[in-house]
């Protein structure tokens, strides 16, 4: 056994330098023309995982190299000693600067940066901008996405609660398709992850958590360029509500375990030098359970949409009757493979959130006993 | 970036990937040896894959 | 982590924490509340309509015990009604026999005692008819016999003689 797995190992790995060397020779076959289509297709797709300023579409570009883009432009509103607001269309995605009451900003690398009149942004060694950054505000292309993705889910859940009402408890439409979810959320998530008794006050936060990641998930999916949940700012937002939520409803038992995690089992001189390490440990991990949940949303979506960027742009790359239709193959498998992961990273976002809600609303057996004295 | 902090974190990700595999397939003997047991189970896969996977992206965004 | 922490937006951040938490409380109050009642009321339903049902099927159970309990009874009632006709029947016509018997007995005796005196009084008839015939015959004997006084005389000693014998 351990031997067989040994072998397996040593054929991935060998599979692996195999397509490393692949690689490296499909690069010397390139010429110097491809190398720009190569830099091209990767600030694209850098471009593409970023928030963006301007709703765009597509982008082409003109026969006498002019760059043509379809979309719609979104307010800018930002905080630089009192409040601006303008059209993001000032920007022209990046090419001019813009000028408001006096002020001159300008759109950088997806970020808005503060500029003299000139435009000229300061690097520092390591090539990064040290202009000042006002505080951005804006109505992002992220932001529209999070109010589109709000409004379909209130018209399509408000119509299946309103279908109840119509239908004497049976959904119509869409609801027949959704109303299994929500069960399953809520028979297979909630209520064994934290509880038959307390399950019933997390189920709108869960129900909210699942749907809103897993449609802006599919959202991603679709070629409109969206990446919302690919954003740390949005994951971040969203670890941040489940641990206030796990901390605000903990118990007594649940900080007792915190702060006091061996009990009676030893007296308080006993306790000293173990909780010393013990204590702190349990405090980390109070941050490490929100932070493994945005950053594996976050790694997650970003990493599905650069590899099937990758593969969409290595068919312009190869141009080759054999290479194209393969990335177009592998990127149609993946985008496959990307519809699952939409819908398991959601469960798992929520499944996690509801695991560390049952953690922190746990009441351990002397309770319940003491609940049953009182009861009789 | 240095090299030797990618091939770090590269073993860091290999070592995640056994890691995972493993509790995976445990998981699935667990559940062929008991099918009743599935939802806790899985539970308790997808915790243990979770604190480990936590370690794979610690490694990866030290980089 | 510096890229990470270059990439986050406070800006984006604010909005989703805004956006979401008022999606939240609008699907709370819109969706989720009545969508969640509205299961649960079904479920309980489908539960009081299974209770309902069984508890249909637990009487449905004593009602046809009960129909077969009163089935049994009505037959054996039946049965025993059936058994005491019988034996009714069989008294009746019992009695009647010996009623009949004795009855008859009784009319045969009757008879008998009718005959009896019947008889009685024909053989006290013919008793007294003979008498009076063997009377008239012996008056016609005797008026014969006593026509010449020889004769006479020769009875009167025969009937002296008889007497003397006797």
């Amino acid at each position: 056994m351990q031997k067989n797995t040994l072998t397996r190992f040593l054929l991935v790995v060998a599979l692996f330098l195999g397509q490393f060397t692949f690689a490296s020779d499909t690069e010397k076959e390139v010429g110097e023309h491809d190398k720009d289509l190569k830099t091209e297709i990767k600030e694209y797709i850098t471009h593409h995982l970023q928030d963006a300023h301007d709703f765009s579409l597509f982008s082409y570009t003109k026969e006498n190299g002019e760059h043509k883009y379809v979309g719609f432009s979104l307010p800018v509103i930002l905080w630089d000693d009192g409040l601006r607001v303008f059209s993001s269309s000032k920007f022209h995605h990046g090419e001019t600067l813009a000028e408001v009451d006096g002020n001159h900003y300008k759109l950088y690398h997806s970020k808005i940066y503060k500029t003299d009149a000139e435009g000229t942004i300061h690097y520092d060694e390591e090539h990064h901008a040290t202009n000042v950054k006002p505080i951005d505000f804006s109505i992002t292309k992220n932001v529209v996405m999070i109010i589109i993705t709000g409004l379909l889910m209130l018209w399509l859940f408000t119509s299946l609660a309103r279908s109840y009402a119509k239908n004497n408890g049976v959904p119509t439409g869409a609801g027949r398709f959704f109303e299994p979810i929500v069960l399953y959320i809520r028979d297979d998530i909630a209520r064994p992850n934290i509880g038959e008794k307390r399950y019933k006050k997390y189920m709108p936060f869960l129900l909210t958590i699942f749907f809103f990641i897993w449609f802006l998930n599919m959202f991603g999916l679709t070629p409109l360029g969206i990446n919302v949940t690919g954003n740390i700012a949005i994951t971040v937002s969203l670890a941040v509500m489940t641990f206030l939520i796990t901390n605000f409803t903990g118990t007594k038992d649940y900080w007792m375990h915190q702060f006091d995690p061996l009990g009676k089992s030893l007296p308080w001189y006993g306790k000293i030098p173990l909780y010393i390490i013990l204590v702190p440990i349990e405090l980390l991990g109070l941050i490490i359970k929100p932070f493994s949940l945005l950053i594996r949303l976050y790694a997650n979506m970003q990493a599905g949409h650069i590899v099937l960027m990758s593969l969409i742009g290595l068919m312009f790359i190869f141009k080759s009757w054999l290479g194209s239709p393969l990335s177009f193959g592998l990127a149609f498998a993946i985008s496959l493979i990307e519809i699952l992961v939409a819908l398991l990273q959601a469960y798992i976002f929520t499944m996690l959130s509801a695991l560390y809600f049952g953690f922190a609303s746990e009441e351990h057996e002397h309770d319940h006993e003491h609940e049953a004295e009182v009861a009789h | 970036m240095e090299i030797p902090v990618m091939v770090g974190a590269g073993l860091v990700v290999i070592g995640v990937g056994i890691g995972i595999g493993r509790i995976g397939g445990s998981a699935m003997d667990a559940i062929a040896r008991q099918p009743e047991a599935y939802g806790k189970i899985q539970t308790a896969m997808l915790i243990a894959a979770a604190l480990i996977e936590g370690i794979g992206f610690a490694a990866l965004f030290a980089v | 982590m510096e890229k990470l922490l270059e990439e986050f937006s406070l800006g984006l951040f604010f909005w989703q924490t805004v956006l979401f938490g008022l999606l939240l409380f609008l699907m709370w109050k819109f969706a989720w509340k009545p969508i969640l009642n509205a299961i649960n009321d079904r479920e309980d339903g489908i539960k009081n309509a299974l209770d309902a049902a069984e508890d249909a099927k637990r009487e449905m159970q004593n009602v046809t015990a009960d129909s077969e309990k009163l089935l049994k009874e009505a037959r054996a009632e039946r049965e025993a009604m059936l058994k005491e006709a019988r034996e009714i029947k069989d008294k009746i016509v019992a009695d009647a026999k010996d009623q009949a018997q004795v009855e008859g007995d009784k009319m045969v005796k009757q008879a008998q005692a009718t005959i009896e005196s019947e008889k009685n009084a024909a053989v006290a008839e013919i008793k007294t008819q003979v008498a009076n015939l063997s009377v008239d015959i012996a008056e016609k004997i005797i008026k014969g016999e006593l026509s010449d006084k020889k004769k006479q005389l020769k009875l009167v000693d025969d009937m002296l003689g008889d007497i003397k014998l006797n």
